[in-house]
């Protein structure tokens, strides 16, 4: 597995380096720099020089590198690497530069015990806070406290502790979707598909049992995921049909949080499971069928001879009258050459960026059923070798509060604890603009 | 963010300190006074902090440090362990001196104590560390604490890498096996992986699987961390069923691993039901299994942008192996326009890969539009992928020409180069078909500089200079500047001229002496002088023969030598999700010393419906009815841009049977049909950077001297 890690800053100056086998030495932080940090021409995340092998990932202003030797299983490698950032973040609110020099020792701390002979150990934030803190650090921590420690951190339930109490038990509930639209410039929507997460805030006391229950259609793809494989595809366009009409939504994979029992998933579709204390992902998912998309772009982009370039772009909010999309910005890309623009909006306010090389229209509050208009003009300067421009897509954000692309829905949340007390939950749904570009 | 408070100070303790500065620091600040060891602590941060930034300097603390490890602070103890775990191995007389320290430790009443002091311990790479271990090891692989126990386990793959003798010597790996009965899940997934990580290094030791054994373990999977869960799907691959349907029914219990969030779960499954998949018998299994994999292989793309490449590049591997996956989804590979370079490239490698008769028009509106884009390595290969998919997919030629042509009208020298190169290769898959786009390459001559395109151009107007009516004009043109040209251009150039004469013998009666003698007398490269010896005494000796020999009938090519060889794609199916399905080569070719996985017979192994087993029957059945005459299929040769004795040399040894090294071009991933000279150029890429700087790189750096990949 991994032969050591090392986090550098932006400028390629070292914050640490751990080893954690033999083949591990210090002058491959040099090799990394200069063959990585300092080489333009590098893209990609993954460099093998001999037999050792680099594996970077970026996170905010650091380089965070995991070093092998062999044949190693990239996937845990890179899923190492965002965890360890995620732990960052957990435990300094931040993981940049900044937070690595303030908690060095602690980083190096971390490094030890989410990693033993470079294979990744545990990793749950909830169960480290529990022993790793820079404050309280005591080796005459009472014994069975220790234990207690211990059996958290190698059993089935590691991702909860014991004995959580809450005087209020809540639970709260948000569906984001990501809702990424290609448009070609003839306007045919080349994909339109939906990557959605369910994160949730448990704050329930004891060892809660959570059933989850959604208005997704009943099987997974199109061979379904009952254990029965004789059953084949003879009923599936019939299927198809009804849930369709029974307003609900099909979607193309899950997955889902350490927490939830898989094996009940595959069964019967029930999404059970006892939640790690405070906030957590429960589960993202893919859907690409009926996505209903917010916003409709209508972008008319003419190039006048080599000195003029004309706008006309229109917006039109697909969803109901009674919701409004907040944040809307929309990014219109200009030549490099643009000299100057003038623009008209119909709403909100439109600015050229030069350093963006896009006219970025915002738009605060965008009324359901609305239409905008912006039209604008953009004067480009004479260059000595005409380059044609290569026209990128025109992009789009927006939060949309209590609207899912995907009509996905949450039909009920039970809880079930041995206290057998009531509890609150609450959901919310929001749909972003995932990457949402339009071709013109 | 309680954690980052209170030692904001901390920041300021990330600087460089002299040595003998800090030494005083950390003695000085000792007595009554030093509350806690405030002092100390902050002190040896400081020594921490520059251990990182000025390597060995601190070395020459070493006394002082050990000086204070008995202190009874955890967090001065942690900080000298990992000064301790930095520089033992230098002065390792000094080191000696926590020795006593760190046994102590072990036996601590404090589980997480005796833990930290066994990783220590462990991690020392000094003989009498390593040693005094040993005994204290065996006792907590049997602790009471599983958290002892989990890091025990470890323990003893690090002294195996420390001293195999020692460890080979004693029982610790039976006991090793032993935990594998142990009742907590976090120390039988520990002592997998620790076991798997001794099998990796070692000649000596077996490491199997049995049904009994394999089924244990997937029952703990649920209760697993998501890396432990990782350990077990990988030891998985070493279970070698013996029944069909144990194969099929270990599969089947896998599948809801696909659901994992964690993508090194997802891989790892993906990678041990394509294994399992070689030992199932049942069609229907198999595609109800395959039809699994698709939607997981998709969410990836959801992930991290290194994720996204990983699971692009084990969609190109697994695409080869079992067509049907993501048959359907091509849409979902299309290019955003943020996705960083090395995504978009492999995006466009798996677009041209999914391409079919039915999606063409789809596919070559998208690959118009990335040929507009600003990235020119991107925009060349989007070029030269419309042009392999004429090649590939027939009855879409027409269609990939026109938008050959758009592109070449949008007169970007670039575009108009590689659309060159690409055309080139389609007037040889079809000849006399498309002709009469001649006419639209020759107003863009002035555009190409780069040989490839240049030899292409005059590959070109050598073949069909009779029908060019001013091609002597052209080829004069080139011949220009014959001196200052590349080899691969003056071969092309040779060649052209030769065919110019043999076709129109009055226009070329002054070149071809003229080309002819800078070949053979100005010259000191021995292929043109070779060729050019060769041309002369052909058209002076037989002129009939030299026709049949230069204008003779080439060798087909096919788009389909980019595939992976069957022995390879077998070998590469096992290690789904590793690093060398990033580069898409052989384990072997990347890292020479890591053990190559094989498929293990077993009864239940689906021999006959192997790639391996179908290649080699197809090579009998073409050597039964040919009499060993003809290359298999799609080991066409691969080569001959310019010149078509180098096309004739290759129809030559095919047919004398040069298998082995076709074999070599062909397992090799970057080869195709566009470089001179094929496989030889292209292996000698490899020899110099297949180690090291492999294809991503490679495509990075070599802009245009590298193929298309696709």
């Amino acid at each position: 597995m991994l032969s050591g890690v090392l986090l550098f800053n932006q400028k390629g100056e070292l914050l640490i380096m751990r080893a954690f086998r033999q083949d591990m030495r210090p002058r491959l932080a040099d090799v990394f720099r200069i063959q990585v940090i300092s080489n333009a021409q590098i893209r990609s995340p993954i460099l093998t020089l001999g037999s050792t092998t680099f594996s970077h990932i970026k996170n905010e202003n650091l380089y965070i590198v995991g070093v092998s030797k062999g044949n190693v299983n990239a996937a845990l490698v890179f899923e190492f690497l965002y965890k360890l950032a995620g732990l960052g973040k957990a435990y300094f609110g931040r993981f940049d530069e900044e937070a690595v020099k303030t908690n060095f020792v602690m980083v190096y701390e971390l490094l030890d015990e989410i990693l033993d002979f470079g294979y990744p150990q545990g990793t749950d934030a909830e169960t480290l806070k529990m022993y790793i803190t820079t404050e309280g650090v005591k080796s005459e921590r009472a014994l069975e406290d220790s234990s207690k420690i211990t059996m958290q951190a190698t059993g089935a339930l590691s991702w909860r502790r014991d004995g959580i109490k809450y005087r209020k038990n809540e639970a709260f509930v948000d569906v984001i979707e990501d809702v990424n639209l290609l448009v070609s410039a003839s306007g045919t929507v080349l994909r339109a598909d939906v990557n959605g997460t369910i994160d949730m805030r448990a704050y329930l006391s004891g060892t809660p049992e959570c059933k989850f229950g959604l208005n997704d259609k009943l099987t997974l793809g199109e061979n379904g995921a009952g254990t029965d494989l004789s059953m084949q595809t003879s009923t599936k366009g019939g299927k198809k049909a009804s849930k369709a009409a029974a307003g609900s939504v099909t979607l193309e994979d899950v997955s889902l949080h350490q927490c939830v029992k898989l094996s009940s998933f595959t069964n019967d579709r029930t999404i059970s499971f006892i939640p790690p204390d405070g906030s957590f992902q429960l589960m993202t998912y893919r859907a690409t069928e009926n996505v209903n998309l917010p916003f409709k772009v209508h972008a008319i982009v003419n190039e006048v001879g080599k000195t003029k370039v004309e706008y006309s772009i229109g917006i039109r909010a697909n969803y109901g009258n009674k919701l409004y999309a907040t944040n809307v910005v929309v990014k219109i890309p200009t030549p490099l050459n643009t000299a100057s623009t003038t623009h008209r909006a119909s709403q909100g306010k439109a600015k050229y960026e030069p350093s963006e090389n896009a006219i970025v229209w915002k738009i605060a509050r965008f009324t359901g059923q609305s239409e905008y208009v912006l039209t604008a003009e953009a004067a480009l300067s004479a260059m000595t070798t005409h380059k044609a421009w290569s026209r990128p897509p025109l992009s789009m954000q927006f939060s949309l509060l209590m609207f899912t692309s995907s009509g996905l829905l949450v039909r009920y949340l039970k809880v079930f604890e041995k206290g057998n007390y009531s509890s609150v939950k609450w959901v919310r749904y929001m749909t972003r603009a995932g990457s949402y570009e339009i071709r013109f | 963010m309680s954690f980052a408070k209170g030692s904001n100070e901390d920041a300021k303790l990330f600087a460089r300190g002299k040595v003998a500065e800090l030494r005083q620091e950390l003695n000085a600040a000792g007595g009554k006074k030093d509350k806690g060891f405030l002092n100390k602590k902050i002190a040896l941060k400081k020594i921490v902090a520059n251990m990182t930034m000025s390597n060995n300097d601190m070395l020459a603390l070493f006394p002082d440090v050990v000086g204070v490890m008995q202190l009874p602070s955890l967090e001065i103890k942690k900080m000298c362990y990992l000064f301790l775990v930095n520089y033992a191995r230098m002065k390792p007389e000094i080191a000696l001196k926590a020795l006593p320290i760190l046994l102590a430790d072990l036996e601590d009443s404090n589980p997480l104590m005796r833990a930290l002091a066994l990783r220590t311990i462990s991690y020392i790479h000094v003989r009498q560390f390593v040693e005094s271990t040993l005994q204290p090891l065996k006792g907590l692989l049997k602790d009471n604490d599983p958290y002892v126990r989990k890091t025990a386990a470890f323990c003893v793959a690090k002294l195996y890498d420390h001293d195999r003798a020692l460890v080979e010597g004693s029982d610790l790996i039976d006991r090793l096996n032993m935990m594998l009965r142990d009742e907590n899940p976090t120390v039988v997934t520990s002592s997998l992986a620790a076991l798997m990580d001794i099998w990796e290094r070692s000649e000596t030791i077996k490491f199997s699987i049995d049904y009994g054994n394999a089924s244990k373990i997937v029952q703990i999977l649920p209760d697993c961390s998501e890396w432990g869960q990782t350990y077990i799907l990988e030891a998985l691959t070493s279970y070698v069923p013996q029944d069909t349907s144990e194969a099929a029914l270990l599969a089947e219990r896998i599948t809801p691993r696909l659901s994992h969030t964690n993508s090194a779960v997802v891989l790892t499954c993906i990678r041990v039901i394509l294994y399992l998949m070689n030992y199932i018998e049942s069609e229907r299994t198999i595609s109800a299994l395959c039809a699994k994999l698709s939607p997981p292989l998709v969410t990836l793309l959801s992930k991290g942008p290194e994720i996204q490449y990983l699971a692009l590049r084990n969609a190109l591997l697994i695409l080869q192996r079992r067509p049907e996956v993501l048959r359907n989804d091509i849409r979902v590979f299309f290019c955003k326009y943020n996705d960083p370079i090395y995504v978009k490239v492999t995006k466009l490698e798996l677009i041209f890969m999914l391409a079919t008769e039915k999606n063409i028009k789809e596919v070559l509106t998208e690959l118009r539009e990335y040929a507009t884009e600003i990235d020119v390595h991107f925009v060349r290969k989007s070029v030269r992928a419309i042009g392999k998919l004429a090649i590939k997919i027939e009855p879409a030629a027409r269609l990939c020409i026109t938008t050959l042509l758009e592109l070449v009208a949008t007169k970007v020298s670039y575009i108009v180069q590689e659309a060159t190169v690409v055309i080139k290769n389609i007037f040889r898959k079809y000849p006399n078909q498309y002709e009469s786009i001649i006419s639209t390459l020759c107003e863009n001559l002035d555009s190409l500089d780069e040989p490839e395109a240049k030899a292409a151009m005059i590959w070109v107007i050598g073949q069909y200079a009779d029908r060019i009516d001013n091609s002597e004009v052209l080829l004069e043109d080139f011949l220009d500047s014959w001196t200052d040209e590349p080899h691969e251009v003056q071969l092309a150039l040779l060649t052209a001229t030769v065919k110019l004469f043999i076709q129109r013998p009055t226009k070329a009666q002054d070149l071809v002496p003229k080309v002819l003698k800078w070949a053979t007398e100005e010259t000191d490269n021995p292929d043109l002088r070779d060729r050019g010896y060769m041309y002369w005494r052909l058209l002076s000796s037989n002129p009939a023969a030299a026709r049949s020999i230069v204008m003779g009938e080439k060798p087909p090519i096919t788009a389909e030598s980019e595939k992976l060889d069957p022995i390879t794609l077998e070998e590469m199916c096992l290690v789904v999700g590793t690093l060398a399905t990033v580069y898409l080569k052989p384990v072997h070719m990347v890292f020479r010393s890591t053990r190559v996985r094989r498929l293990q017979d077993s009864p239940a192994l689906q021999k006959t419906k192997l790639p391996s087993y179908l290649a080699a029957q197809q090579a009998k059945l073409l050597t039964d009815t040919n009499g060993g005459a003809v290359q298999a299929n799609g080991h066409a040769p691969a080569a001959g841009a310019n010149g078509d004795v180098l096309d004739e040399a290759d129809a030559y040894f095919a047919s004398i049977g040069t298998q082995p090294l076709q074999m070599s071009s062909n397992g090799d991933f970057e080869s195709s049909l566009t470089t001179a000279g094929g496989m030889e150029q292209t292996y000698v890429v490899n020899q110099g950077q297949g180690l090291g700087q492999a294809p991503p790189m490679m495509h990075a750096s070599h802009g245009d001297g590298d193929l298309l990949g696709l």
